[in-house]
Formats: C-alpha cells, structure tokens, sequence
C-alpha cells in the first residue's frame, strides 16, 4: 500500500490538482459574493437562525478534530509516552492548519470580520462565553504557530531561532492543555445560554464537559485518520521512525480512544439521569439521541477495543472514521438538528448550496497548504542534521 | 526575608480588596438584581388591543424604519403571524381566543428589555448596555455582527442585516431610549389610542396590574407575564387568555440569562490555576520514572558486568 510508484504518485496528484484547481476558483467567486452582497446572498440564514453550518462545522468541528495537537503533545512531552514521538509533528500541524481555517472561517461568518480584536482591544465582554473562546482560540492558534514553527526553521535553516523554541516545548505543551480544555468546553458552553431553545437531550449543564472530552476523542481519532491517509499519499516522506512507529501509534491511540468513549458514555448516561430526561428517549428526537449514543460512542468504543484486542489495524481505521463522524455529528446535533427544535419546519434552516461551497473551499485550502508543508518540511521524518531533538 | 505584621497585614488587604474590585459576573451569587430602581416599564393589556397596528406606525415613524409593501393601515397583514424584523422592531399578532371565539386577542411583540439581558451578557465586544431607564441599548460602533445573541435570546427579539455587506447591524426596540430622556413617551405607547400600553415606574406597572386583576377578576389570568420571567423584564403583559395562545413561551423558567453560563465560566480561573500545576506534576513523575528506569538499567549493567568479570578471571586463572 506503501509502495505507491513514482508514476501513479502523479497521476493522483494531478488529479487532485484539478479537483483544488476548481474548488479554490468556485471558492474565490463565492467570497466575492459573500463579501459584496453579505450574508444574504450566499446563506439561508435568518432572524431565527443566526448560527448556519460555517460555526456548526467550521468552527465547532473544526476546533474539535484540530484537537490532534494538544492531546498528542501532551501524550509524548507530559505523560512521558516517547514511543508515539513520531505522531506529534503531524499532529501539531494538522492542529495549527485546523484553527488557522476556523480563524478564516469565521471572517466568513461575522458581519464585520476587521473588527475581530475588538473584544480584545476596544470593550471586553467578559461576561460572554464567546469571549473566553474568541481569547482562547487567538492564544492557541499562536501558541500552534509556535510548536509548529521548529518544522519550518528547520527546512529553512534557522538553526539558532530553532533551538530557542524546542526549549519551550515543555512550556508550550502546558499552555495548549489549559487553552484547549477551556476553550474545547467553553464552545459547548455558547449553548448553555439557551435553555428554551437547546432540546433537553442535548442540553446540559455538563455540555461543557461533554464537548471537552469529545475534543480528545476527535484528537486522538484524528490522529489514526490522518495517518491513515498520510500512509497512502505521503509514504514516500516517512523515515524508519515513522514508518515503524505507525502501528504503534494507530494502537495506542485506538485503546485509548476507547477507554475515553467509555468514559463520555458513562457521563452522557448520567446526564440523562440526573435530568431525568429517559421519557424524552421514546420520541423521534429520543431515537435520533440514541443512534448519536449508540451508533457514534458505544459502537466505536466496543470497535476499538475489539480491534485493538484482536490487533486489527484495518478495523482501528475503519473505527477512528466512525469516531470522527460521531464527534462530527454531535456538533451538528448540538447547534442545528436539536437547536431551535421548538419552531416549525417552515422557520427551520437548511444550509444553502453556497455555504457548503464555502465550507469545502475552506478544507481545500487546507488540504493544499498540508500537501505543501509536508512535501517540503520535516514532518513525517526527522530532519537528518537534527536527529533525536525534536 | 522577613515579613513584618504590618506588611502582611496589607497583602491581605489587597487579596480581599482585589476580590471585590472589578467586575464580577454575579457568578454563584445569592444576590436577586430587580432591576434598577425607579426605571420605567410598559404594561401591555392585551385585552384591551383592538389590533390597529398605530404602535406599529409609529415605531416606524419614530425610529426612521422604511415603509413597509402594505400600509399600516391595511390589517390583512394580521392573518399571518409575523416576527420582529430589521424593518419592523414591533409587530401586532392576531390569536384566536379560547374565551370567546367571535372576539381574536392582539398581542403586541418587542424586545422585552430583560433586568438582566441575555443579549448583553453574550456579547463579547459589549455592544449592548442596559441602561437606567430600563431600556437595553445597542452600539453598532462596536457590533462585530456574530450574532451571538440571537442565539441568547429567549424571546427571539434581535434581527440582523444580513443584507448588508459591509455594515451589518443588530436591530431591535430601543425601548425609545432618545425620546425617554428627553421626557417623551414611547412611540407606541403615545399612539395607542385605546390604552392598550401604559407606561410608567416598572413597580407602578405591577401595582396597576394587579389592581386591575382585583377589580376584574374575571377578565384576567392570573398572572404578570414579565415580572419574573427569564428574572424579570421591563415590558410586562396581562392577558384574558393563557399567554401560551398568545405564542408567549411559559417555559422559560425565572433565572436570568447570565446565570446559565456564570457557572461554566467561574471555572475558568480554575483551570488556569490548577491545570499547570497538574500538568507539570504528571511530567515530573513521568520524568523521574525514566530517570529510575535508566539507573536501574545502569545498575544492572554493572551488576551482570561485575558478575561476569569475576568468572572471566576465574577461567584464566584455570587456563
């Protein structure tokens, strides 16, 4: 699978590059739009539903499968697991390349995108949930670009400026920890604000905790995913290290993903039960509930673990897929199924064609600037002139 | 170093004082804010709304809305229900009434102007202020358009221009806060010709209220739909049928807005405390386990070399 010729390398990649060639042109055009006759004419928001799928999926998904980053630093630096070593490069970069999308996104999203640091600079809202995030996400998306960077000094030869930031790693890793455990739950907490209009099932004064663990369910099946791919198009970039580590790596992440699905079932059932809310569970949003619970956390967990058992590692792959999906699927349930569940169909949002363009234009600017960076930095392999120091 | 009383004595004064100073986001708080004192309320009667849209008029009139397809004059427009727009911050719905079919009930929807306004408390940039009079105001100089609290608000009051590209704005009743300190009445309430709106004290409001359920009591429910709802609005309403058949939500319960998310974000200073002492610790340990692995495995290198040599003597000396 590996072993992808020199040929066949290029003929997939050429066609990847038509496929980029017009998403980013479609892309382009609908920002013009966007940016000359505002939100109305490229999404079907409206006065009741002011949030579309540029916060369910771009910034609430988003933020939450760019948590890669953070759960594998600290795995390796903090908790001491130096054998997934290889794993905290891919990940530091698909988590800066995640928050610096949700940061274009949202540009997409508010109405007046240059007055972003205005929160920060002009009149603190302190009392608002959405400030913690704004100061979070800003903070992390630079501590990102920090961890990230010793990737691009070295490709660039900046040895001096390189080896002052390897020595904040320890640092670094610690600030990420406390910004995404705030800010992974504090998006959660956006909702906490609208009790009439959150439907009880998914509503809860734990939600900032249940968004706080899914983020490192999504973390660490992320990480399974995108190496998954990174195997099949990049392979050819591996060294030994990666290459040998990878099992490890898809194993390791797969077992812990299934003890943590574990854990956010257990509290997601005692969710329902200290709210009391099992009468809820035989209506149609009841049924939606369970096939989110059962279907996307309980399935998966028992996946991992039988595959993890059996030492499967199609079947770990297969899983972090299902994982994602079900991380995916609460983010959507939360701000959009389940959200304003109190209105008519009639008054009820259905994204518009426009918005999903939006959505994927943003993902393929992030897939091309992912092809780039790791055709051309150490990445998936260690830099030979600094072997065993990153 | 030594600490003299004095010295310590005044730390402790500034870590008590730097609790108090600043602004607190009535986090966990056992405090019941009723509005501040002497600021005005509206009391909508809805039973005595003949549904003649005048306040609509003239909320259009005064705050410079531009005219709508139908004139106001034309009450067709009531036999669709209608929400708050960019165009239009009042609208007048037509209800079927449970009492008495011949005679539909009107009710007449604005911003509430909450006591404690969930709108104000999710914006991040603080766009929204309430202000003494009662009226909850917007800064469209600060509005970065997020539209956070639209999400925020129960009453489903706020609009935005979403077709505007470059200066989008929050829309809603201002409670005509230009006209109230300039001792003018609300513009609709000066054009209700049926008295349907009375403006005054928000505790003269309550008082009269209930004085008309005392006196009618068969013409009223019960109850002040405003007084206590979502901790209190400054726009109150009484009505002669369940304000449920008037779309009014009875679910909403009496805490104000900002105490759902003061607790999520009391913990914040928390984590930004605890975590890193937690996080190093793990470090530390996970540390000095490698460090006791690798002095083992040193130890035990020398143990079996040190093993070893002598045997290897041995055998010379056999040889």
């Amino acid at each position: 699978m590996a072993q992808v010729t020199t040929a066949e390398r290029k003929s997939i990649f050429s066609l990847f590059n038509l496929i980029a060639f017009i998403v980013l042109g479609v892309g382009v055009y609908l920002t013009y739009l966007r940016f000359s006759g505002g939100l109305a004419s490229v999404t079907n928001l409206s006065d009741y539903n002011p949030w579309g799928i540029w916060i369910s999926f771009d910034l609430l998904c988003g933020v939450a499968l760019a948590a890669g980053g953070y759960v594998t630093s600290s795995a390796v630096y903090l908790f001491g697991m130096k054998k997934y070593h290889s794993a905290v490069r891919p990940a530091i970069l698909t988590g800066f390349l995640g928050y610096a999308l949700v940061f274009l996104a949202i540009n997409y999203d508010v109405g007046r995108p240059w007055r972003l640091p205005y929160p920060l600079v002009v009149q603190q809202g302190t009392t608002s949930v959405l400030f913690e995030v704004g100061l979070c996400v800003a903070t992390y998306l630079t501590v990102l670009f920090i961890e990230f960077s010793p990737a691009a000094m070295e490709w660039l030869g900046l040895k001096k400026a390189r080896s002052l930031v390897v020595k904040l790693t320890i640092l670094l890793t610690i600030f990420g920890v406390v910004l995404s455990t705030m800010h992974q739950s504090s998006l959660g907490a956006l909702f906490l604000i609208a009790p009439s209009k959150l439907h009880p099932l998914w509503y809860s004064p734990y939600i900032p905790i249940y968004f706080f663990v899914t983020s490192i369910i999504a973390g660490l099946s992320m990480v399974i995913f995108e190496s998954t791919l990174s195997h099949r198009f990049f392979a050819y970039k591996m060294d030994e290290t990666h290459l040998q580590e990878a099992n490890g790596v898809t194993l390791g992440f797969g077992k812990a993903a299934s003890y943590v699905l574990a854990g956010y079932f257990a509290i997601k059932v005692l969710g329902i039960s200290t709210e009391n809310h099992w009468h809820y569970l035989t209506t149609g949003y009841g049924i939606w509930y369970l096939v989110e619970l059962l279907g996307f956390v309980a399935l998966p967990s028992l996946l991992y673990a039988f595959g993890v058992r059996t030492k499967s590692l199609g079947l770990i792959k297969f899983t972090s897929v299902l994982a994602v999906l079900g991380v995916i699927l609460n983010r959507f349930n939360v701000s959009l199924v389940a959200f304003n569940w109190h209105l008519p169909s009639s008054e009820r949002y259905f994204p518009h064609w426009m918005e999903i363009g939006i959505s994927v234009f943003i993902v393929m600017i992030g897939l091309v600037l992912y092809r780039f960076i790791v055709t051309r930095m150490p990445i998936l392999y260690e830099h030979p002139d600094y072997k065993d120091a990153h | 170093m030594s600490i003299s009383r004095r010295k310590f004595l005044g730390w402790v004064g500034a870590a008590g004082l730097s609790t108090t100073i600043g602004k607190s986001a009535a986090a966990a708080t056992n405090k019941h804010f009723t509005g501040y004192p002497k600021s005005f309320a509206i009391l909508h009667d809805t039973t005595l709304c003949v549904g003649c849209r005048s306040c609509e008029a003239a909320c259009n009139k005064v705050n410079e809305l531009p005219q709508p397809d139908k004139p106001f004059t034309d009450l067709s427009v009531l036999e669709t229900k209608r929400r708050t727009t960019t165009k239009a911050f009042t609208v007048v719905n037509k209800y079927d009434n449970s009492k008495g079919p011949q005679s539909p009930v009107f009710y007449k929807k604005q911003c509430n102007h909450c006591l404690e306004p969930a709108c104000a408390s999710a914006c991040f940039v603080r766009a929204f202020t309430k202000t003494k009079t009662g009226a909850v105001t917007y800064d469209s100089t600060v509005c970065v358009g997020c539209r956070y609290c639209m999400i925020a608000c129960p009453f489903e009051i706020p609009t935005y221009e979403y077709d505007q590209a470059l200066t989008p704005r929050i829309r809603k009743c201002t409670m005509c806060y230009p006209r109230v300190i300039e001792g003018l009445l609300p513009g609709c309430v000066e054009a209700c010709p049926m008295e349907a709106l009375s403006f005054g004290k928000r505790e003269d409001m309550i008082k009269i209220a209930r004085e008309r359920f005392r006196k009618y009591p068969d013409r009223y429910v019960d109850h002040i739909y405003g007084e206590h709802e979502m901790g209190g609005t400054n726009w109150l309403y009484v009505s002669g049928t369940p304000f449920k058949e008037l779309g009014m939500r009875e679910d909403l319960g009496i805490t104000p807005a900002p105490q759902l998310t003061a607790g999520a974000l009391s913990s914040v200073p928390m984590i930004v405390g605890l975590w890193p002492v937690l996080l190093a610790g793990i470090y530390a340990v996970s540390k000095r386990k490698e460090k006791i692995a690798q002095t083992e495995q040193e130890q035990a290198l020398t143990s079996a070399l040190d093993k070893k040599r002598p045997a290897e003597s041995e055998t010379e000396e056999e040889s």
